[in-house]
């Protein structure tokens, strides 16, 4: 007799938000409290699965940025020449109230940033106390994490941060430049303040000096202030390659130390004597986590001919249980997209694979009304040149290919200008250990994908960007070896 | 009588050949040689943009198989460049003087002791929360461009050769342009010194030139701008943009202890660094 298969339909399990208290109005955060931006911009920022406005943020013009430059420029020496062991007290405080604050931060970060709340109350929230906890730990121990050499901070710094995982990466380029004795201004995404705001109000809980950290809301204008005002010493940009290579353009023939964590079309490789179905519950944890809002997704999927279809016809049976929809519900796998704009961007692109002649398979649901979504799709038949295999679409689509040696499978993973991670999945040993060296990839992980920690360097090759967060590596970047 | 000297064609290298410039051209240059009162004219070829291209093919075509070597390897044969560098002591030394000579020997020395070390001081295992054996190393940048300085024309090429070699990368480098002899014969040096054709490569002609469009390539990963020219460096960041290079800015050293002070930073400013994750149990 088989066994018929069940399938459950799930009750709503929405996660309260009447613990949350966000204000209707946001300033910016500068010199320690919130003021008006001089030109009284605000704007709302929007909740992308409903459309509805959740708060009225500032946006930071020209003279907000000179003004935050010059109030983190007054802190900078006091804040370098306090004693490492309180600067790291500092820091920790930060930690623990992420931590206190843990469940509200969540709930907005959903919210704000349209992201399933399994993943902003599982992964992004712990893991941003995580990397203030670690960095905390750095600060009196700075000279031994470089190796020996003596160091001196940057000075002030600014940090650009994308609205993919907002608050997480306002702590990965907050901790290490708080740490190093660095003053910094956080310019979070347009569509995604909140969270950052939110970590302003703890900076201003945890009794940090005034002027040690700045957070200025704003558009790729206020980016743009950001970037030219000349009294950075140091900008670190998360973001598009395509806004990395004006930053980097725009800093020639300036002393400005920059560091960039840009895009990719990261290969998630299955050889044949991989365990199956592992690798599926990978691939889509590689893509869909996130709406595939990652840039180190696993968008190219790269699979050996032997198991092709095999393991085509798992992923798409393991699609069809992906549930798609309110973000705030706790049994939702894909959130909404975060804006429209973005959705308009995965569109043209999806577009571009089916008129390029892949072939294109998109699950069916019911998607809400109202607010930005796309359902989780899958290209098949997708040739090496194509856009979709090329370009970083940034959102729930996974293009699939073939290999049939592991040569040809370094090979095709390696052609690409990016090189930000990677996925293997083999269970054996010594294979994975020689694909992992031979991939140009910052990351490569061996049957599981998308892990983060504070000890574990993330970064990319070629045209993912340069320099590292995470351990002892991601203190080089903020400061300066002086012998 | 007195003996007619064999006198000796100045080439280009690259891809392991001793070439004249694609294009033909050259510049004259003055020799001094032990022994001899007057300097003696020479012609250097002058590179061309066609010939940045063919050594960086050549580095690129290098770099894979110079970066899986041992460090082992690397370090014997950088030790190897600086024995065949030493026998050539007295003439380098009749044109760059015995100090400059000397320090350049030095600093191979000091980077060949560098290739099987600083992995573990960069890089090392990730104490993870999660049941994976994590680990970060160093790897090659790539293909790196060196623009050298004019002065000093022997030491200030090999300080930035020496630690994009010792990194694991492959170099195109940009000679000395008041003072290419040197240079030129370094790489009669380094043919001698088991390094593998392509591996290096080295172009006399007009730094701006030649540094332009190696900066403009889209197939090289990254820049080491030691000419001290700051027009040119803010040239350098603006191409380097286009491909997202790591474009490195050094002031030409002026010895062997500047050479080495920063040794390690030199280093890891050519090398990427990854993280792979490997399970551990299930």
């Amino acid at each position: 007799m088989t066994r018929t298969s069940v399938l459950w339909d799930y009750a709503p399990a929405p996660e309260a938000t009447d613990h949350v208290r966000l204000a209707d109005r946001f300033g910016l955060f500068i010199d320690g409290e919130f003021r008006a931006p001089v030109d009284g911009r605000h704007v709302a920022s929007v909740n992308p699965a409903t459309e509805e406005p959740l708060a009225e943020v500032a946006w930071a013009g020209i003279e907000d940025v000179s003004r935050a430059v010059d109030a983190a420029r007054a802190a900078q020496p006091r804040w370098a020449a306090l004693p490492g062991r309180d600067r790291a007290k500092y820091v920790f405080r930060i930690a623990r109230l992420i931590q206190e604050r843990a469940r509200e931060l969540a709930v907005v970060e959903t919210l704000d940033g349209g992201k399933p709340i399994r993943e902003s109350r599982d992964l992004d929230v712990p893991l941003a106390a995580a990397h203030f906890f670690h960095y905390a730990g750095w600060a009196d121990k700075l000279h031994q994490g470089v190796a020996a050499r003596e160091v001196a901070p940057l000075g002030v710094v600014g940090q650009i941060v994308p609205w993919n995982f907002p608050l997480l990466m306002a702590a990965w380029k907050l901790a290490p430049a708080l740490a190093c004795g660095n003053t910094a201004i956080l310019k979070p995404a347009e569509t995604t303040p909140l969270t950052a705001l939110l970590l302003a109000e703890i900076c201003q809980e945890a009794e940090l000096p005034p002027g040690v950290v700045a957070v200025l809301p704003g558009d790729g204008a206020t980016g743009a202030a950001l970037v030219r005002s000349p009294g950075i010493d140091k900008l670190a940009f998360t973001g598009s390659t395509a806004v990395g290579r004006e930053i980097q353009s725009a800093l020639a023939g300036r002393s400005v130390a920059l560091t960039l964590e840009l895009g990719g079309k990261s290969a998630n490789i299955v050889f044949e004597d991989a365990s199956l179905d592992q690798a599926v519950e990978g691939i889509v944890n590689g893509i869909f986590f996130n709406q595939g809002h990652v840039c180190c997704a696993g968008s190219r999927l790269l699979i050996q001919e032997s198991v092709l279809d095999e393991v085509i016809a798992k992923l798409w049976r393991r699609m069809q249980r992906l549930r798609v929809g309110d973000p705030l519900d706790k049994n939702t796998d894909v959130g909404a997209i975060n804006s429209a704009e973005q959705l308009e961007r995965i569109e043209a692109l999806v577009g571009a694979g089916e008129r390029e002649g892949a072939v294109r398979h998109t699950i069916a649901c019911e998607l809400p009304g109202r607010g930005f979504w796309f359902a989780p799709t899958m290209f098949t038949d997708v040739a090496p040149a194509h856009r979709i295999a090329v370009e970083e679409i940034f959102g729930p689509v996974v293009s699939v290919l073939s290999f049939r040696t592991t040569a040809e499978a370094i090979d095709k993973a390696n052609n690409s200008r990016y090189g930000l991670a990677a996925g293997i999945w083999t269970d054996k040993g010594a294979k994975a250990f020689e694909v992992a060296k031979a991939l140009q990839a910052g990351v490569v992980w061996q049957n599981t994908y998308n892990h983060f920690d504070p000890t574990a360097a993330f970064g990319g090759y070629k045209e993912s960007g340069f320099g590292r967060e995470g351990g002892a590596a991601g203190l080089r970047p903020y400061l300066r070896i002086v012998r | 009588m007195t003996r007619i000297p064999v006198r000796k064609t100045y080439k280009l290298w690259i891809g392991g050949a001793f070439v004249r410039s694609e294009s033909g051209r050259y510049d004259p240059a003055q020799l001094r040689r032990t022994g001899a009162e007057e300097p003696q004219l020479v012609n250097v070829p002058r590179a061309s943009r066609k010939d940045v291209r063919d050594a960086v093919a050549a580095a690129r075509k290098a770099a894979a198989p110079w970066a899986t070597r041992t460090a082992y390897n690397r370090g014997q044969i950088l030790y190897r460049a600086a024995e065949a560098l030493e026998s050539r002591r007295d003439q380098l030394a009749a044109g760059a003087g015995a100090a400059q000579v000397d320090a350049a020997v030095d600093v191979l020395v000091h980077y060949a002791g560098w290739t099987d070390k600083f992995q573990a001081v960069l890089g090392g295992i990730n104490p993870v929360a999660a049941p994976f054996l994590s680990f970060s190393v160093p790897e090659p940048t790539g293909v790196v461009g060196v623009i050298a300085p004019d002065e000093p024309e022997l030491l200030g090429v090999v300080a930035e050769l020496a630690p994009a070699l010792a990194a694991g990368d492959t170099v195109v480098a940009v000679l000395s342009e008041a003072g290419p002899l040197a240079g030129l014969d370094l790489a009669e040096v380094l043919g001698i010194a088991d390094i593998p054709a392509g591996v290096v490569n080295l172009l006399s002609g007009r730094r701006r030139e030649l540094a332009l469009a190696l900066g403009a390539h889209r197939d090289l990963n990254a820049i080491v701008d030691a000419a001290g020219d700051a027009e040119l460096s803010a040239k350098l960041d603006e191409l380097g943009a286009e491909t997202i290079k790591r474009v490195r800015h050094a002031d030409p050293v002026t010895g062997y202890e500047d050479a080495v002070a920063l040794s390690l930073e030199r280093i890891e400013a050519l090398t990427e660094l990854k993280t792979a994750w490997h399970p551990v149990g299930a």
